[in-house]
């Protein structure tokens, strides 16, 4: 899609966060000057073509409880990723699942797969799930444990002429 | 962890769904739960200074604005860990930062509104260190979503 100048101060005035109050799409339309059924009317084209996902909170998993997060990585055979992928994805405990590419010789794995859980131990027994659905495609995997949140803020854009 | 009650968690979990674009978009939430809007309000307010919420609002996608978000690792001595940290947190394009327990242990996501913004980004971040960073975009996506037990 294409972004507009008028999309574009939408973009800048959103990506820190909603306002929160009782009516978040008037207040942000009037610090834009704009009225609040441009922006709400901007803001649904924007989901239409996908540039926004969705508006909505991202939960801190360790604030939650979940403090092991542990980022499953497999090299799997690339003839069946497509048929092990999905089964992947779909297992409750997985967040986000992705294919991507391999750095040889460092880095085999062609399957990421985030899995959290409460302990190690927990993420642990949850993996031995995903060997189980990997079965004979399974080459090499490790886990890889997040020992601190180094940043977190999201997208943001530049400026135009930053 | 912090202290959540049942109110707090179904809020944790139904506001992963999108937020309708009407005047009043916490209102039916609120109604659902029983609570007034002003309440669900100020219970999303504490969860966002307290750091159970990281942030409140539109996830862009950057890839369908033309851009670009890139899964990227670098192998970081220990012994300047936390020079390196502040070198690559200081660029815009860094989304998020993990620390991760592998010779591989910076993992960061870069997005941009361009295609090129995140070479651009990946080669001043090696000029800074010196160090090497291994670009790991996704080639396809096989799910998404996390629900906490309400």
């Amino acid at each position: 899609m294409s972004i507009d100048a008028t999309d574009r101060a939408i973009i800048e005035a959103l990506q820190g966060g909603l306002p929160l109050v009782p009516q978040p799409y008037l207040e942000v339309a009037q610090s834009l000057n704009l009225e609040e059924s441009e922006l709400t009317d901007r803001l649904a084209a924007m989901k239409e073509s996908g540039a926004i996902r969705r508006i909505a909170a991202a939960p801190n998993h360790y604030k939650l409880g979940m403090t092991a997060n542990g980022m499953t990585v497999w090299d799997v055979d690339d003839a069946v990723l497509n048929d092990v992928g999905p089964k992947i994805g779909a297992l409750p405990f997985v967040t986000h699942s992705y294919e991507r590419p391999r750095a040889l010789p460092d880095w085999p794995y062609n399957l990421f797969a985030m899995v959290h859980g409460s302990s190690r131990e927990e993420v642990e027994e949850k993996r031995q799930e995903i060997v189980a659905i990997l079965g004979d495609a399974l080459r090499a995997s490790d886990t890889l444990y997040s020992t601190r949140i180094l940043k977190k803020t999201g997208l943001r854009l530049r400026k135009k002429g930053d | 962890m912090s202290q959540l009650d049942h109110i707090d968690r179904a809020l944790v979990n139904a506001l992963q769904d999108d937020l309708p674009l009407t005047n009043r978009p916490f209102l039916p939430l609120a109604e659902s739960l029983g609570i007034s809007e002003n309440e669900l309000l100020s219970r999303v307010k504490t969860m966002r200074e307290s750091g159970v919420l990281t942030r409140f609002g539109p996830f862009f996608d950057a890839v369908r604005m033309g851009g670009a978000f890139c899964l990227c690792a670098m192998e970081v001595p220990e012994d300047c860990f936390d020079e390196v940290n502040d070198l690559v947190n200081a660029h815009l394009e860094v989304a998020h930062n993990y620390e991760r327990s592998h010779k591989l242990n910076m993992w960061f996501v870069l997005g941009c509104d361009t295609k090129e913004g995140i070479q651009e980004a990946a080669d001043k971040i090696e000029g800074e260190t010196g160090l090497q960073v291994y670009q790991f975009p996704k080639l396809q996506e096989f799910f998404i979503g996390f629900r906490v037990a309400a």
